[in-house]
């Protein structure tokens, strides 16, 4: 299907637009922060949980994808242990060093609703469907039931300890109660008020809870109520009319003086300990703001630091920064709202013109459309023959697919759950399309965190446990395991990103301790480490003529080390004494596919979600007072005028909502959109919606 | 006579002769006048006291006036003597020092100017100066003298700059200041066209022959007049006005009026602040004594002090007292028929701390006393005046002939707004009322309406004469301009009489034809009523009396232009809804954003 239609202008490009990967974010269900690591955990609908860094500009370090049938209903970390809960009825902790499930155990309570750890460590506590609020010790190793508190009569929806560990109050159908932890017994119960009117037949659901070190249980309700009480009279002392839906999710700063409640209405709603006398100590819960970024419910909020973060059914994750607790406006003061994954869901074979989309449970595999005739820059080609997909694999099992990839001769295809690899070989012969999965593979090859064909499609790279990347041979005979390639020494995280050369002799791969690794294929051993950086790597690439590596961190910083030097490159130290441009470090997407172009080796092209960019290594690097954003201007000017006003960042705004940017040998581009209006409408209908005049 | 700062230093001379004044110019020696008529610089004179000084003048001959002039660093010395009715001008230069006299010619009956008033343009001296029977003379003198001691002594060469009209009173007394080369302020001289017993000051424009400005000042004035440094200063009553002015290059259009804010005072933006100099308070008033004042004092009184209270009272405190006192003024007011301080009703809703809630009652007396110059303030600062009251006042306006409106003195800014809304009307007809060749289209498609007349009449081109006098329409535009809710508005709206809907509704149609012709925009007025304002208020005076109106012979043709009118209206916004979507289908042509799932496109990075 290549047409040769080579441009001769070096700056035009053919760009094949694909609005046909229907992916579909998943859901936000529970949020929670680990204030010493400063990360925060998100489970989503379809049980996968991840982690972001919040100091690190929010990056996705690590994803564990979920299964089916496995709805998370609370999470919570233990120190720097991180465990959900769900309606299957199990707790589970995770291995995130490996990013996958470490066990899971049943509660024997049925579904459980909600899931919370005391500050100390010590233990873990489980509101059940039973009326139960179950214990659990935290060991070493793994969890070990201990006792039951008082059953109640109906469900444990909320759950939340006091800080000292010896009391905790539980949400439940309109009522809460307070259990002294020693003994087990109920020290108060507390009645919520069901609604007024027809709402009075309605059971007042107690969806979240707080309790604060001075006494005082917050709880948010069916009712739309943000009620507080005191546990020493069991009265309430206040109570907040905040919607005329519901509270669902409750959250309480580090120093307690602030709180969030989110509603169904998509709606944040923050509380502030604040004394109402200026200068006196007589401080009460008033409420100060209102943020309405959501156009869903909201099932989870979490006030960090410095911001607050929400999440629910519009499945976005947004960090609504506090202005009052940032000092200088940068990067991190911006409202950020992440919609699409950090990692590639798009693979394409270059050679073939094939992309592979990867689903959470199934594999599509798509052939490009052909184009017929030039156009001028502007315009849209006719197309001659229309995309056409190809296959359509669904995952044996209930693992969700964790990583996947596509040879570039599109002859290889390979995925992996948390459980199992698969290897496929596509027979094409004219419209008919078969795959044979290739058994017998490798014992190595049971699991992979991220997978890699080399550049003549004649090797798997797959990373696995320990930072290691096992060498796999493939061919029509079968698949043979050829070696193991492990880090001389370093941490044991998971890799995250492998980038092979093009010549074939190198690889390096990436994991979530920002180390990056470089191997040498002809000896098998690792060649060398690249410097560590503060910053997570979002993407890398090796140079097909210089053999250097190309490296994209989430605070936008860019790095190219030359492997056979063992060093960073004069560009790359320029740029790093002259600095990047203030507009391209304030963007809030990670850049994601490091590219280069054959035909121009001085040429690296980078994306993010909204922007495509080519960087020219020979141009002169733009200043701050240089306009950054500069390709309608330099439209405008003559061919003489440009070379004067140009510089190293040509960035094209035409795409947006961008999931992968690939060039192609014949220079066309592939530009995966999706829009996230499309993402909207096929989202379900919101709960409650404000409708006018009600 | 003092010299230096000081208190201490004092000594006392004694010359020769009697002193008649000591003259001083800006920067310049002062010069000492005897009643004998020499001149002596101050210095030389007191270097030598007992030196002889000459006798200028003859022995029955009196200075009347002096001044001094300084331009070029020359000194000039003016003044007018009297001598068993003969008058005569004395110009004293120096260096060379010369003394020239000159008689001025007799007018027959009115033998003496009363008033002088000396400017400096060029390198002449305009001399000005008013005689009792209105007529204004301006004799020019060279700075320098040519004729060295000519001893004829010659008539003052003069012309008639302005004769001032006169009332039916006697005058006794006048005084004129010239502001700049075109215009002369003028007090004690009735205005033209108000009553006689006004006291008035006028600037006339001396090119033109025309009253430029006026500005009624509250009591007598004294017929004293001074003009310092771009202000005037005017004493009256037990006042001193001190009135900033701001004379702009004359010319006829402006002094037609027909040229807008061409006006050489405009009082409206300046303050005016009153200095009591005539009653000697020495300590501001407390509320308490002020509201006893009130329920004794004479008007003329409560109003000094309560201006003096309003000056002296911190803002905190004025904002609560300010309710007070008026509530005070009122009841005395009510209750006293010859009591009615307008001045300091005027300052205290200046003060901006009144509000109809406050004082309610005083709306209602200034409605009663026809006092619609205060109405029209509290119009504006007022913004809790109630629907009922909001009525009655525009009853009460609707009533009022348009010829005792037009005597009331209203805020100037409305009054102009209302002329020029009135001229743009005369000026569109003058042009045709067709620009750029644009011809309403005969609208009338629906040719069954009137069959019979063959004169298509276009309803956007209608006869749009202003219905009332133009302080009445200032009036209603502040009533257009309140806050109101329909509902409570509407019942209270039915009070109204059909001649006065009918008014009023006429009035709204002109607003409203006006506004949509776009003249109000080139009027600048710091209050106009919206167009929004002005349909609202012609849904709800139809709402109010539509069957009223739907039967009323006289007002038939009136519903059906405003029908007619709105017809058009709906049409051309149809037609503009029309343009906009097929706008909107090019916008979207162009973005063409929509491709599907799948296209091909054409990049250039450059």
């Amino acid at each position: 299907m290549m047409s040769t239609d080579l441009r001769s202008a070096m700056g035009e490009f053919k760009v094949h637009r694909v609005r046909f990967f229907d992916y579909m974010p998943s859901g936000i269900r529970a949020l929670a922060f680990n204030q010493d690591t400063e990360r925060m955990a998100v489970a989503r609908m379809d049980g996968s949980v991840e982690v972001f860094h919040c100091s690190d500009r929010f990056f996705q370090e690590k994803i564990i994808p979920g299964r089916e049938q496995f709805g998370i209903e609370g999470l919570s970390w233990v120190g720097e242990r991180l465990f959900s809960a769900g309606l299957n009825g199990g707790i589970t902790e995770y291995d995130l060093t490996n990013q996958k499930v470490k066990y899971t155990i049943d509660a024997y309570g049925g579904p459980i609703w909600t899931i919370a750890g005391n500050q100390q460590g010590t233990h873990l506590a489980v509101g059940c469907e039973d009326g139960t609020v179950k214990l659990f010790e935290v060991n070493e190793d793994n969890i070990q039931f201990e006792r039951n508190l008082d059953r109640q009569k109906s469900r444990i929806v909320s759950l939340s300890w006091h800080p000292s560990g010896s009391k905790i109050a539980a949400g439940m159908m309109d009522m809460i109660q307070v259990f002294n932890v020693e003994t087990g017994h109920s020290m108060h119960r507390m009645l919520a008020d069901r609604g007024v009117g027809t709402s009075r037949s309605k059971e007042c659901v107690v969806w979240s809870v707080v309790y604060l070190s001075d006494g005082t249980i917050i709880t948010g309700d069916s009712v739309g109520m943000v009620k507080l009480w005191d546990d020493q009279t069991g009265t309430l002392i206040k109570s907040h009319n905040v919607t005329k839906c519901d509270v669902l999710a409750l959250s309480v700063s580090q120093n307690e003086d602030s709180l969030v409640a989110g509603t169904s209405e998509g709606i944040v709603v923050q509380f502030q300990f604040v004394s109402m006398v200026l200068g006196k100590d007589d401080k009460e819960w008033v409420r100060t703001r209102t943020f309405r970024n959501h156009t869903h419910d909201i099932r989870a909020v979490a006030e960090i630091t410095t911001a607050v973060v929400s999440g629910g059914m519009d499945a976005q994750l947004v960090v609504r920064p506090l202005l009052d607790k940032i000092e200088e406006r940068s990067a991190a003061s911006a409202l950020r709202k992440i919609h699409f994954p950090h990692r590639r869901l798009v693979a394409c074979a270059r050679k073939s013109g094939l992309m592979l989309f990867q689903y959470p449970g199934h594999l599509e595999l798509w052939r490009l459309g052909e184009s017929e005739g030039k156009g001028i820059p502007g315009s849209s080609l006719f197309v001659k023959r229309n995309p056409e997909k190809l296959l359509h694999l669904k995952v044996k099992g209930e693992d969700h697919i964790r990583c996947s990839a596509v040879s570039p001769c599109g002859e290889w295809i390979v995925y992996s759950t948390a459980s199992t690899l698969r290897l496929y070989r596509l027979h094409c012969d004219n419209n008919n399309i078969s795959i044979t999965k290739i058994s017998k593979l490798p014992k190595v090859l049971s699991s992979a965190n991220q997978l890699c064909f080399s550049s003549d499609s004649s090797h798997l790279f797959s990373a696995s446990a320990q930072s290691s990347v096992h060498l796999v041979s493939i061919s029509q005979s079968g698949c043979k395991f050829v070696g193991t390639l492990k880090p001389k020494s370093g941490s044991h995280q998971a890799i995250h990103l492998l980038a092979a050369s093009e010549d074939g002799k190198w690889v390096a791969s990436a994991n979530s301790d920002h180390e990056v690794h470089i191997y040498n294929l002809q000896t098998r051993k690792a060649h060398c480490t690249v410097p560590i950086y503060s910053s997570a790597v979002t993407a890398m690439g090796i140079h097909p003529a210089t053999n250097c590596l190309f490296m994209m961190h989430a605070d936008q910083q860019m790095f190219e080390y030359s492997i056979e030097q063992k060093q960073y490159t004069d560009w790359s130290r320029t740029v790093q004494r002259k600095g990047l441009h203030r507009l391209w470090v304030e963007r809030d997407t990670p850049c994601l596919n490091v590219m280069f172009n054959p035909q121009n080796p001085s040429h690296v092209i980078l994306h993010d979600m909204y922007m495509l960019c080519i960087i020219d290594q020979s141009l002169p690097l733009p200043d701050d007072k240089t306009q950054f954003y500069n390709q309608l201007t330099l439209k405008s000017l003559t061919e003489e005028q440009r070379k004067s006003h140009s510089h190293a960042f040509k960035v094209c705004k035409t795409f947006k909502d961008i999931l992968c940017v690939e060039l192609m040998p014949d220079q066309s581009l592939v530009v995966v959109e999706r829009p996230l209006e499309d993402i909207a409408t096929q989202l379900p209908a919101p709960i409650k919606q404000k409708k006018f005049a009600t | 006579m003092w010299l230096g700062f000081g208190f201490n230093l004092i000594k006392i001379f004694y010359v020769s002769a009697d002193v008649l004044r000591v003259l001083s110019a800006t920067d310049s020696e002062p010069v000492v006048l005897f009643c004998c008529g020499a001149v002596r610089f101050l210095d030389s004179l007191l270097a030598s006291p007992q030196q002889p000084i000459e006798d200028v003048l003859t022995e029955d001959e009196i200075i009347r006036w002096s001044t001094i002039i300084k331009a070029e660093h020359q000194l000039v010395i003016l003044f007018s003597t009297e001598q068993r009715g003969e008058h005569c001008l004395y110009v004293q230069r120096f260096n060379p020092n010369t003394l020239m006299k000159h008689r001025f010619e007799t007018e027959p009956g009115f033998s003496a100017p009363i008033n002088f008033s000396a400017t400096c343009r060029g390198s002449n001296i305009h001399l000005l100066y008013l005689y009792l029977n209105g007529s204004v003379y301006e004799s020019v003198l060279p700075f320098r003298s040519s004729s060295t001691g000519a001893e004829v002594v010659q008539a003052l060469s003069r012309s008639l700059c302005l004769s001032l009209p006169l009332g039916e009173e006697k005058l006794m007394s006048g005084a004129a200041v010239v502001l700049d080369e075109a215009h002369v302020a003028v007090v004690g001289f009735p205005h033209p066209s108000a009553g006689a017993c006004k006291d008035y000051l006028c600037i006339w424009n001396t090119h033109f022959q025309t009253l430029q400005a006026c500005k009624e000042m509250a009591g007598r004035i004294y017929s004293q007049l001074w003009c310092y440094s771009g202000k005037l200063y005017v004493p009256h009553g037990k006042m001193l006005s001190v009135i900033p002015f701001d004379c702009q290059k004359s010319s006829l259009a402006a002094a037609m009026g027909k040229q807008k804010c061409a006006l050489v005072l405009s009082f409206v933006t300046y303050d005016v602040f009153f200095l009591l100099f005539l009653q000697n308070i020495k300590s501001a008033l407390t509320v308490d004594q002020l509201i006893q004042h009130i329920k004794t004092s004479a008007v003329e009184d409560v109003q000094a002090e309560v201006g003096e209270f309003i000056r002296r009272t911190p803002q905190a405190d004025l904002q609560l007292a300010a309710g007070r006192v008026a509530l005070e003024l009122v009841s005395r007011s009510q209750t006293d028929a010859n009591f009615y301080p307008q001045c300091a009703f005027l300052l205290l809703l200046e003060t901006r701390y009144l509000c109809y809630s406050v004082c309610p009652e005083l709306l209602s007396l200034a409605m009663v006393k026809k006092d619609f110059h205060l109405c029209q303030i509290a119009f504006q600062i007022f913004s809790d005046i109630p629907e009922a009251v909001t009525c009655a006042c525009l009853k009460t306006i609707l009533s009022t002939p348009d010829l005792e409106m037009e005597t009331v003195n209203l805020d100037t800014d409305s009054v102009i707004f209302m002329k020029e809304l009135t001229r743009a009307q005369s000026r569109s007809d003058e042009e045709g009322g067709q620009l750029n060749g644009f011809c309403p289209p005969a609208l009338e498609s629906d040719v069954s309406d009137t069959p019979s007349n063959k004169l298509q009449r276009d309803p956007l081109a209608l006869d749009t004469s202003c219905p009332v006098g133009l302080h009445k329409g200032a009036l209603l535009n502040e009533v257009l301009q309140t806050a109101y809710s329909d509902r409570s508005l509407l019942p209270h709206l039915k009070d109204l009489t059909v001649p006065q809907v009918i008014v009023f509704l006429q009035y709204l149609r002109f607003l409203y034809f006006k506004y949509s012709h776009d003249a109000h925009k080139q009027i600048r007025a710091l209050r106009t009523p919206s167009i929004s304002q002005i349909i609202d208020w012609v849904c709800l005076l139809l709402d109010a009396h539509f069957t009223v109106l739907a039967v009323a012979p006289e007002a038939k043709r009136l519903v059906f232009d405003l029908h007619k009118f709105v017809r058009s209206q709906v049409k051309l916004y149809a037609e503009l809804g029309k343009i906009e979507g097929s706008l909107q289908v090019l916008k979207n042509s162009k973005q063409s954003e929509d491709f599907g799932m799948y296209a091909i496109h054409v990049i250039e990075l450059f």
